[in-house]
């Protein structure tokens, strides 16, 4: 049974950049745990011998001649900024 | 360092000069307006997927070569995964756990003393966007460097002194410039380098805490603060304290080093296999290819210039210090100047022209066919090393043909022996006592009428010929 | 009877024998969805204007080489990139995002066969969740029964085909969320290979493991559909670049001598009696038809679930980490440093599910868990996709049901998500492998709910699985039937 800690819960949200309430905490604490502990049925095989799969498919070396192309404008790059300012996008600096 | 050795490992991130991006095809070009040079891609829209430029990889294959690492078979690319404003998909597509070079080395030189420097890994990977720092508590971002191909280059922890940090990356930049990847320029940041720090009690194996220097915005500022993190470290140590690992960046006025942040353990980049991209398999075929296109590196031409050349070995370091330099030097004698003809003047008037003027030599007006040409003219001579200074300052400054200076400035030497004899007859005539002095031991007497006769031709007379035939004539009477 | 009711080759013939226009086609969905929306609730954005603008244009260009999808009404699920049609994946952080700025292929495609765009279907919010009741902006119903969901993720485009809505949809599916909404729907809905379809539009839950395809009414249709967006796409690095065939060949054989392979997993406990029973007689009716069946064994699909969800999660949690309130979509309105910006931004933008997810998947990428979760989830799927290489070994097609139950009550499991993702069970071992499979009806429970049968087939033989799949519904009449709503009572 994997216990998952708030402190753990706490760490993990920051990581993902996940602002969460006390009770969100406590509530993603039990869930995760208990999905956790599902996922270590998985411990019951043993693959010390199994390659991992990251692709399905047996593809390689699929790359792109060096070639640019035009796409969209200046305008439209910043087309859907929460916040710009002289053809920047505008972000709130980091307090330090 | 008494009783400290001093350990240095150095990053260094370069930039590939591609026509487009690494995974998208915006162009890959420097200075543009902001976020002109953008697309969905490199603006993380949902939906986007990356696909590889080939010429990127080309490039690595090079670099990692050229600084002699063993280049990878399979290999393929990583998530690394955090959050910054000019991070727009939230991770960077770089490479963890199978870089394309592996096991490299350079060797540098100090006080006379050649040195191997071993290089641990070189990776490729996407740059991240511009974020500018404003004082009005916000920050803006530009998104144009985001996505162009990056090299990043560790080095083991040889290094020793930040002297030979300096020189290690000095040499780094040579050969990668010689490869042809990338121009390397710190201040447009096409390289950038961060430094690692610590000191151990001498026969002590295991390293001490090391801190890293960041902003570090040129070579000389790197070797600075590596000298200030090497007395301060050895302070802290002798006063009892205790190493911290944090960031530290160096201030270019107080030539000190302040501390950014304290690390606690090391950061989560939760890496994993990007599944947008397929792995690369590199086979020896098209590793052959890129080895072939490789041009010959700094080493090999400093050599071929003292075997072949017969240059002094401290005037070839100094031609192939830049591939640059090393370039025009070819050029020129490609056209036709002597060697060592050639070599004085890049050292001697063409560098102190660069110095002063502040500019590089591919920015000179003057071209290696110029200065064959005038150093032709110099050794035939139609000129005198004299007016070839003219010549220089002329050819230098606006280019065009040496010839076409000299006919125009009515440099041409006199050296017309009937012209000249006839000339220094009329002076002897009208010199008389001047003959007498010289044949009574005056040398003096001699001088003057070289002078004489270098006036009458407005200085174009050929001052060897000048000396010749008043010796002559004056045996004559 | 709806314009809706035909097939694709018979509105063809209606539209050059000037019995209908494409206008006709396109008013078939607006009144319909005028109708029946309120109770279905399956569209997030209408592109009325547009589309009936486009309708025009099409009735005046209609040449006689227009393909076979001319001015066919269709819906696009909300995940899928469209150029100058609000694109929000449900979820509310891009509710602004009015303008993605490009077309996904598959749209590129579809506009290129010149079918008419509808508008954009609900779906559960970054395709995460079986019911739709995940979606930022509302709950669509099932079609046969408004108490209970479509299923999902891909519930809006379940429900409008269902519904009558619009002739055919686009739908994703990372791990069912196509094949289990048309199973609970009643229509047809195809998984393609992975890399059969282009995924470049696709806002991205699962890149190993997403994949677009057609949801219809026949499968005849599907097929029609599914050839218009597949191909090599040079902007999608794992997109296959292998040769396709024509899929209407298929309709041209029958399942003679074809060998079924029905895992017993697919039947055990936790399936439903009434599913078992219909897939039961499904198999018997393949076996009038010339077909053979057999029982066979995919050992490691008791631990699909688990490895699924911990690889759907890890990379979803890089793949939404983009949504960062910078470049696009709604930042917090809280006066706030940078990280804080970050941090309250997503957390605003984001439903319940997608946060369970985004910290499921961070947590089993972080330092010192990767190998315990991330990679051994990896492993595990090899050896999932061991099972189905060997089953493939002996068999054509493996047949079984795609869900273990009908569609849930609205409500039923919301606070409940492991059993929920349990239910995935017969759905997710089928994008671990990469193969693809289609869910097609065939019954309709006690209470009136449709059962949808599930067909998978090898890498690439979407022939195949077709073939399979219109011998049954040829020989059924499970596709006619039609939920009853509004006006329709």
């Amino acid at each position: 049974m994997a216990d998952i800690s708030k402190d753990q819960v706490k760490h993990v949200a920051n990581l993902a950049r996940l602002a969460l309430t006390d009770e969100e905490v406590e509530k993603m604490a039990k869930q995760l745990g208990d999905i956790i502990s599902y996922a270590e049925l998985l411990n019951e095989l043993d693959t010390d011998n199994v390659e991992p799969t990251t692709h399905v498919l047996d593809l390689k070396n699929v790359m792109r001649k060096d070639e640019p192309r035009e796409w969209i404008s200046k305008e439209d790059a910043l087309k859907n900024a929460p916040d710009q300012k002289d053809g920047q996008f505008r972000v709130p600096s980091i307090l330090e | 360092m008494s009783n400290f050795e001093t350990v240095i490992g150095l990053e260094v991130h370069v930039e590939l000069k591609t026509n487009s991006k690494i995974f998208s095809p915006a162009p890959n070009a420097f200075g543009s307006e902001p976020n002109s040079n953008v697309n969905p891609i490199d603006l993380g829209y949902p939906g986007v997927l990356p696909v590889l430029n080939e010429e990127a990889v080309n490039f690595a294959m090079k670099a990692a070569m050229a600084i002699n690492c063993e280049i990878a078979t399979d290999t393929k690319f990583d998530r690394k995964n955090y959050f910054y404003p000019d991070n727009p998909k939230a991770y960077q597509i770089s490479q963890f756990d199978q870089p394309i070079g592996e096991n490299g080395w350079i060797d540098i030189e100090v006080n006379g003393e050649t040195k191997r420097i071993g290089i641990t890994r070189l990776h490729l990977e996407e740059d991240a966007g511009k974020l500018t720092h404003n004082d009005d508590g916000y920050s803006l971002v530009d998104y144009n460097r985001q996505g162009t191909p990056l090299v990043e280059i560790v080095s083991e922890p040889d290094i020793r002194t930040p002297e030979e940090a300096y020189a290690y990356l000095e040499k780094l930049k040579n050969i990668i410039q010689y490869t042809g990847v990338s121009d390397c320029k710190m201040e447009e940041g096409s390289l950038r380098c961060d430094a690692n720090i610590s000191i151990r009690p001498i026969g002590q194996e295991e390293f001490g805490t090391k801190t890293e220097l960041k902003n570090l915005n040129s070579f000389s500022f790197v070797q600075k603060g590596l000298e200030y993190e090497e007395k301060r470290q050895r302070e802290v140590l002798l006063n009892g304290g205790e190493i911290l690992q944090e960031t530290r960046r160096y201030d270019e006025k107080t030539k000190e080093t302040i501390l950014m942040r304290v690390k606690e353990g090391s950061d989560d980049y939760r890496y994993f296999p990007e599944p947008d991209l397929v792995p690369l398999y590199i086979d020896d075929a098209w590793k052959e290819r890129i080895r072939a296109e490789i041009p010959e590196l700094p080493d090999a031409r400093l050599a071929r210039y003292v075997k072949e050349l017969d240059l002094p070995a401290y005037d070839a370091g100094v031609l192939t210090s830049t591939k640059e330099m090393s370039d025009f030097f070819e050029a020129t004698i490609a056209s036709g100047a002597d060697a060592k003809q050639a070599s004085n003047w890049l050292m001697g008037e063409v560098s102190a022209y660069m110095n002063k003027q502040q500019v590089e030599i591919n920015d000179l007006k003057m071209t290696p066919e110029g200065l064959a040409k005038m150093i032709k003219l110099i050794a035939d001579g139609t000129i005198s090393s004299k007016m070839a200074k003219k010549v220089f300052a002329e050819l230098v400054e606006n280019g065009g043909d040496p010839e076409k200076i000299v006919k125009e400035k009515g440099l041409v030497q006199i050296s017309d022996e009937g012209q000249l004899r006839e000339i220094i007859s009329g002076i002897l005539d009208a010199n008389e006592q001047s003959i007498i002095d010289f044949k009574n031991g005056k040398d003096k007497a001699l001088g003057f009428l070289v002078g004489q006769t270098m006036k009458a031709t407005k200085g174009q007379a050929n001052p060897p010929m000048v000396n010749k035939i008043i010796l002559e004539e004056i045996e004559k009477r | 009877m709806s314009l809706f009711d035909y097939t694709l080759k018979e509105l063809q013939e209606k539209l050059h024998n000037k019995e209908i226009t494409v206008s006709d086609l396109v008013e078939t969905s607006f009144a319909r969805i005028n109708e029946v929306d309120d109770e279905v609730q399956a569209f997030l954005t209408l592109n009325e204007e547009e589309a009936k603008k486009q309708a025009k244009e099409l009735d005046e260009q209609l040449g006689t080489d227009a393909s076979i999808l001319y001015g066919a009404p269709i819906g696009i699920k909300d995940n899928i990139v469209t150029k100058g049609l609000r694109t929000t994946a449900a979820s509310q952080i891009l509710a602004n995002l009015n303008d993605p700025l490009y077309d996904a292929t598959v749209v590129e495609k579809l506009n290129a066969e010149k079918t008419v765009t509808i508008g954009k279907l609900n779906m559960d919010e970054f395709a995460m969740g079986s019911t739709n009741e995940n979606s930022g902006y509302k709950k669509t119903r099932n079609p046969w029964n408004t108490d209970y969901v479509p299923g999902g993720s891909s519930g809006g485009s379940a429900a409008a085909v269902a519904a009558g809505e619009v002739f055919f949809s686009l739908g994703s599916d990372t791990g069912g969320s196509i094949r289990q909404p048309a199973s609970f729907c009643g229509v047809v809905g195809l998984k393609p290979t992975y890399g059969l379809v282009s995924r470049f539009g696709l806002v991205a839950f699962a890149s190993s493991l997403d994949q677009i395809g057609p949801i219809t009414r026949t499968v005849e249709d599907n097929a029609h559909l599914l050839q218009a967006i597949v191909g090599h796409d040079k902007m999608d690095s794992t997109s296959a670049n292998v040769e396709i065939p024509n899929y209407s060949d298929a309709f041209k054989q029958d399942v003679k001598g074809l060998r079924i392979a029905v895992p017993k997993e697919y039947l055990a406990e936790g399936v439903d009696k009434e599913v078992k029973e219909a897939v039961l007689q499904a198999l018997k009716k393949y076996e009038e038809l010339g077909a053979t069946w057999e029982e066979v064994s995919l050992p490691h699909s008791k631990y699909a679930v688990a490895a699924y969800y911990l690889l759907s999660s890890s990379e979803a949690s890089a793949n939404l980490a983009r949504f960062d309130g910078v470049r696009y979509g709604v930042r917090t309105e809280k006066r706030v440093d940078m990280l804080d910006m970050f941090k309250h931004s997503r957390a605003e933008g984001f439903g319940d599910e997608v946060k369970r997810r985004i910290m499921l998947g961070t947590f089993a990428l972080s330092s010192g868990y990767y190998d315990a979760y991330y990679k051994k989830a990896q492993k595990v799927r090899t050896l999932i996709k061991n099972d189905f290489e060997k089953i493939f070994e002996d068999y054509d097609v493996i047949v079984g049901p795609t869900s273990p139950t009908t569609a849930y009550k609205i409500g039923e499991k919301i606070d409940d998500p492991l059993t929920m993702y349990v239910d995935d069970i017969l759905t997710i071992p089928v994008n671990l492998a990469g193969v693809p499979g289609i869910s097609v009806p065939c019954g309709l429970s006690s209470e009136g709910l449709p059962i949808g049968l599930q067909i998978i087939g090898k890498h690439f033989d979407e022939s195949t699985v077709y073939r399979t799949a219109y011998a049954f519904e040829q020989a059924t009449d499970h596709h006619k039937k039609r939920p009853s709503l509004g006006g329709d009572k």
